[in-house]
C-alpha cells in the first residue's frame, strides 16, 4: 500500500510532464484502437459468414455469369439442403455518391438461408407478394430516410437504366456483425426486365448460394459441384462463404497490412515519448536513488520503483484512451459508413489496447532502471540538481 | 546570436538519449506523413500517366468502368464514323474497339487468387498508348491464342511470365511477349487479340471504343453529339478523366486515412517535443539565469529555446524523410473497389512532398517549443540564479 502511494506520488510529482505524457499515451492508444477497429471492420464479412453456406461462381472471375440451368443440377447433389441464387446489382441512389450495395436474389430460398436478416413476418409477406418489392437494412433506411411503401429509384451501372422498387421491409441484423446496409430485391424482376431490354443477358446468375446439411459436407459438396461443370462453357468455383469473403479481402491485403503496420508504428512513437519521460524522471531522481541505496534498499526495489511509476503513467493513459475510443468510433462510423457498414469496437481490441499500454509502460522503464541499478552511490550523491 | 545557437546545439548533443528519443518520435511521424503523401502521389501519378488527354474512351451509359460496360458492334461502328477521329500515318483511323474482362489468377508465391484485367486489343491499341512498349518477346499474332503480359502481371502472377501459359475460356494461352508501361495501370493488364477474346469469353459485345482526337479541343462537341445520339447509349470521357474517376474511392480513402493519421500522430509528437523542451528548460534554470545576468535579452533566450526545438524537429524531419525515401522501392498492389481489378502503384517522392514534410516537422518543433521557450524567457533572474 505504501509502495503504491509512493508510486502515485512519484508519477505525478511533475504535474505538467505527467499530464503531457498521459495525454500522449491516451492519444496513441486511441489511435491504435481505432486502427484495429478499421482492420476488424475489414473482416466483418468473414465473421458474418456461416459454416454451412457455400458460394458457387464462375471460375474465370466474379464478373462472368452462370446459366440458370445449374440450379436444378446443384440441387440434386447429395448433401445439399437448399440452393438460392442471385446477381450483384450495384447501383446508385439519386447521385453517384450514394452507392447502394444491392443484390437481386431468389427471395424465397434466400430468406430461409439467411435467418440473420430478421424481417418481420408481415413485411416478408408483403415483399414476397410484390415483384417490384425490395427490403433493406435498417441502417441504410435510416441514412436515406426510407419508409415502408416508399418508391425507390436506383440507377444501375451494371444493368443500365432507372430501376423502380417499392420498399416492403426493413430488416434488423441478428448479430452485431451482420451488415445492416444491404439492399435486396427479386431476381425475377431483374430477369423479366432483361428479357425485354437485353435478352442476351437474361437467365443468367451471378452466384449460387448453397446450404449444406452439415458443415463437414461443405468440402465434398464443393468438389462434387465443380467436377459436375468441369469442361463446360461455364466452369465453376465453389468455396465456403468464409473463403469467398477472405478471397475478397486478400485482394486488398496490402491496405490491411499497411493499417496494421501503422497501428504498431503509433505504439512505437508513444514508446519513444514515454521512454523519454522516464529517462528524464530517472535522471532527476539520481540523487534520491542514491539515498535509497545508501539506506539499504536493494536494486530490485529501485527497479520496482521505476517500473511501477512508468506503469502507473501508462495505465492512466491507456484507461483514458480506451474510454475515448468509444465516442471516436461512433463519429468514425458515421463518417465512413460508405466503406464500413459495421464499425464496432470489439473486446479483442480493448485487450490489445491494454497489452499495448503495458508494453509501453514496461519498455519505457527498461533503460532508466538499468541506469539506476548501475548507479554508484558516491556518484549519485555527489551529483547536484 | 551564434553563441546561443551553439548553446542550443551543444545541449542537444549533451543529452543524447532524450534528443534521440524525441527526434525519433518525430521522425516516425514524419515518416508516416511522408509515406501517406507518397502513396497518394504514386496513385495519382499512375492514373495520370495511364490516360492521355487526347484520347477518348466510349463506354456504355452509366457504366463506371470498361469491365461493366458493353458496346454493341453496331454502336461501335457508329462511333467509328465520327469525323473528329485522328488518322494514323498509314491512313487508318487511330481507334481501337476493345474488350476488357477480369480473370482470376493465382499470385506467385502465395497462390492467392486476385483479379487481373485482360484486354482484347486491336491493331491500333498499342499506337493509342505510346507509354506501352514491348520489352521482351514479340507482339501476339492476330487470330492466335497468344497474349502479352504487362511487366507487373508477369512478375506477380503464376503463368504470366514469358513462355508460360494461362488457361481460361477453355483454351491455353501462351505468353509471347512482355510489355512495360512505366508507372501506368496497363502494367497490371494482359493483352490479346480482341476477336479471340470475344470468342473465348462468349461476349458478343465490345467493352469500350478508344480513339484519338485529331484536334483535342473538339472533345466537347463530339461528346455532346455522341451522348445525344438516340442510336447510342454511351458516355464519352477523356481517358485521363476516365482513369481518375475509377480510383476516386481509393484516392478518397487514402486521403481520409492520411489526414486522420497525421493529425493524431502529430499530436503525439508535439506532446513529446513539449515534454523534452519543458525538461530542457527546467534543467537549465540557473544557466538561463546566468545568461540573462550576462545581458542576453528575453527575446534571445526565447529564440535560443525555439531554435533548439526547431533543430529537434529538423533532425526528426530529415531522418523521417531519409527512411521514407526507401519506400520508393516498394510497389503496393491492391484491389480497386470500383473495378474489382488489381491496381499496382508505387510510393513516389516529389520535391513538394520533401518540403511539405520538412515544414511539417518544423511546425511540430515550433509548436512543441513555443510554451517552454516562453517560460524560459520570462524567468525571474534573481530566482533563477538562486536555484542550483
Amino acid at each position: 500500500m505504501f509502495l503504491l502511494k509512493l508510486l502515485l506520488k512519484n508519477a505525478f510529482r511533475h504535474k505538467l510532464r505527467a499530464a503531457l505524457t498521459v495525454t500522449g499515451i491516451a492519444i496513441a492508444i486511441l489511435a491504435f484502437g481505432m486502427l484495429r477497429t478499421v482492420v476488424d471492420a475489414w473482416y466483418v464479412g468473414v465473421e458474418a459468414s456461416s459454416a454451412t453456406r457455400l458460394v458457387t461462381r464462375n471460375s474465370i472471375s466474379i464478373i462472368f455469369p452462370l446459366p440458370l440451368s445449374y440450379n436444378e443440377k446443384i440441387r440434386q447433389v447429395e448433401g445439399v439442403k437448399a440452393v438460392s441464387y442471385g446477381s450483384w446489382f450495384g447501383g446508385t441512389y439519386i447521385s453517384e455518391k450514394n452507392f447502394i450495395p444491392a443484390f437481386a436474389v431468389e427471395a424465397k430460398t434466400y430468406l430461409r438461408m439467411f435467418p440473420e436478416l430478421m424481417l418481420p413476418p408481415d413485411q416478408e409477406e408483403a415483399f414476397m407478394a410484390d415483384r417490384k418489392g425490395c427490403f433493406v437494412g435498417q441502417k441504410i433506411a435510416k441514412r436515406f430516410g426510407w419508409k415502408i411503401g416508399d418508391t425507390i429509384t436506383l440507377k444501375g451501372n451494371i444493368y443500365p437504366g432507372n430501376w423502380e422498387f417499392v420498399l416492403r421491409g426493413i430488416y434488423k441484423g441478428k448479430y452485431k456483425s451482420t451488415p445492416e446496409d444491404q439492399f435486396r430485391f427479386h431476381w425475377d424482376y431483374l430477369n423479366e426486365t432483361l428479357k425485354k431490354t437485353v435478352p442476351r443477358r437474361a437467365d443468367q446468375i451471378g452466384f449460387y448460394m448453397i446450404e449444406v446439411k452439415k458443415p463437414e459436407l461443405a468440402a465434398p459438396v464443393a468438389v462434387k459441384i465443380d467436377s459436375m461443370f468441369k469442361n463446360s462453357l461455364a466452369e465453376t468455383i465453389t468455396e465456403t462463404e468464409k473463403a469467398f469473403q477472405l478471397g475478397f479481402i486478400a485482394m486488398t491485403e496490402a491496405i490491411v497490412m499497411a493499417i496494421k503496420m501503422v497501428s504498431y508504428v503509433v505504439i512505437i512513437i508513444i514508446m519513444a515519448v514515454a521512454a523519454n519521460t522516464m529517462a528524464m524522471t530517472a535522471r532527476e531522481r539520481i540523487g534520491e536513488h542514491a539515498v535509497l541505496k545508501t539506506l539499504g534498499f536493494g536494486a530490485p526495489y529501485i527497479v520496482l520503483l521505476v517500473f511501477g511509476e512508468s506503469l502507473v503513467v501508462s495505465a492512466v493513459g491507456t484507461f483514458l484512451g480506451i474510454i475515448l475510443t468509444y465516442p471516436a468510433a461512433g463519429v468514425f462510423a458515421d463518417k465512413l459508413g460508405d466503406w464500413f457498414p459495421v464499425f464496432n469496437v470489439s473486446q479483442r481490441t480493448i485487450y490489445m489496447d491494454i497489452a499495448a499500454g503495458v508494453v509501453v509502460g514496461l519498455t519505457a522503464a527498461v533503460f532508466p532502471s538499468w541506469r539506476a541499478v548501475r548507479l554508484r552511490i558516491a556518484d549519485g550523491l555527489r551529483r547536484i540538481g | 546570436m551564434s553563441i546561443l545557437f551553439f548553446y542550443s546545439f551543444r545541449n542537444l548533443l549533451t543529452r543524447r538519449l532524450t534528443t534521440a528519443l524525441t527526434a525519433g518520435g518525430m521522425a516516425l511521424v514524419v515518416f508516416v506523413f511522408a509515406s501517406v503523401l507518397m502513396l497518394s502521389e504514386g496513385l495519382k501519378k499512375t492514373l495520370v500517366d495511364t490516360g492521355s488527354y487526347d484520347n477518348v474512351v466510349v463506354i456504355r451509359k452509366a457504366a463506371e468502368s470498361e469491365v461493366q460496360s458493353g458496346v454493341e458492334r453496331v454502336q461501335a461502328s457508329i462511333v467509328e464514323s465520327q469525323p473528329e477521329i485522328a488518322m494514323g500515318k498509314d491512313g487508318k483511323l487511330l481507334l481501337a474497339k476493345e474488350l476488357v474482362v477480369l480473370i482470376n489468377l493465382p499470385k506467385r508465391g502465395s497462390d492467392k487468387p486476385s483479379n487481373v484485367e485482360i484486354r482484347g486489343a486491336a491493331e491500333k491499341s498499342m499506337a493509342l498508348r505510346p507509354q506501352v512498349k514491348l520489352v521482351e518477346g514479340r507482339m501476339f499474332r492476330t487470330g492466335s491464342a497468344e497474349i502479352i503480359a504487362g511487366r507487373g502481371v508477369a512478375k506477380r502472377f503464376k503463368g504470366a511470365g514469358l513462355g508460360e501459359t494461362i488457361r481460361f475460356g477453355m483454351r491455353d494461352w501462351t505468353v509471347v511477349g512482355i510489355f512495360d508501361a512505366g508507372n501506368t495501370g496497363f502494367n497490371s493488364e494482359i493483352w490479346g487479340d480482341v476477336d479471340q477474346m470475344m470468342q473465348a469469353f462468349r461476349r458478343p459485345v465490345y467493352s469500350s471504343v478508344i480513339f484519338k482526337l485529331a484536334n483535342p479541343s473538339d472533345f466537347d462537341e463530339l461528346k455532346a453529339r455522341i451522348e445525344s445520339d438516340p442510336r447510342l447509349s454511351v458516355d464519352a470521357k477523356r481517358e485521363t478523366k476516365y482513369y481518375a474517376d475509377q480510383s476516386e474511392m481509393m484516392a478518397k480513402f487514402l486521403r481520409i486515412l492520411g489526414i486522420s493519421l497525421t493529425a493524431i500522430f502529430s499530436l503525439g509528437a508535439v506532446i513529446g517535443a513539449m515534454i523534452t523542451m519543458y525538461a530542457a528548460v527546467s534543467n537549465r534554470v540557473s544557466e538561463i539565469g546566468t545568461l540573462r545576468a550576462l545581458g542576453f535579452q528575453k527575446g534571445s533566450i526565447h529564440a535560443a529555446f525555439l531554435m533548439e526545438s526547431l533543430l529537434l524537429g529538423f533532425i526528426g524531419g530529415c531522418s523521417g524523410l531519409f527512411f521514407a525515401s526507401f519506400l520508393q522501392f516498394f510497389t503496393i498492389s491492391t484491389m480497386n473497389w470500383q473495378t474489382f481489378s488489381e491496381l499496382a502503384f508505387t510510393f513516389s517522392l516529389t520535391p513538394e512532398i520533401i518540403w511539405k514534410s520538412l515544414v511539417f516537422s518544423l511546425v511540430m518543433g515550433l509548436v512543441g517549443g513555443l510554451l517552454p521557450a516562453f517560460r524560459a524567457a520570462n524567468m525571474n533572474i534573481i530566482e533563477a540564479l538562486r536555484t542550483s
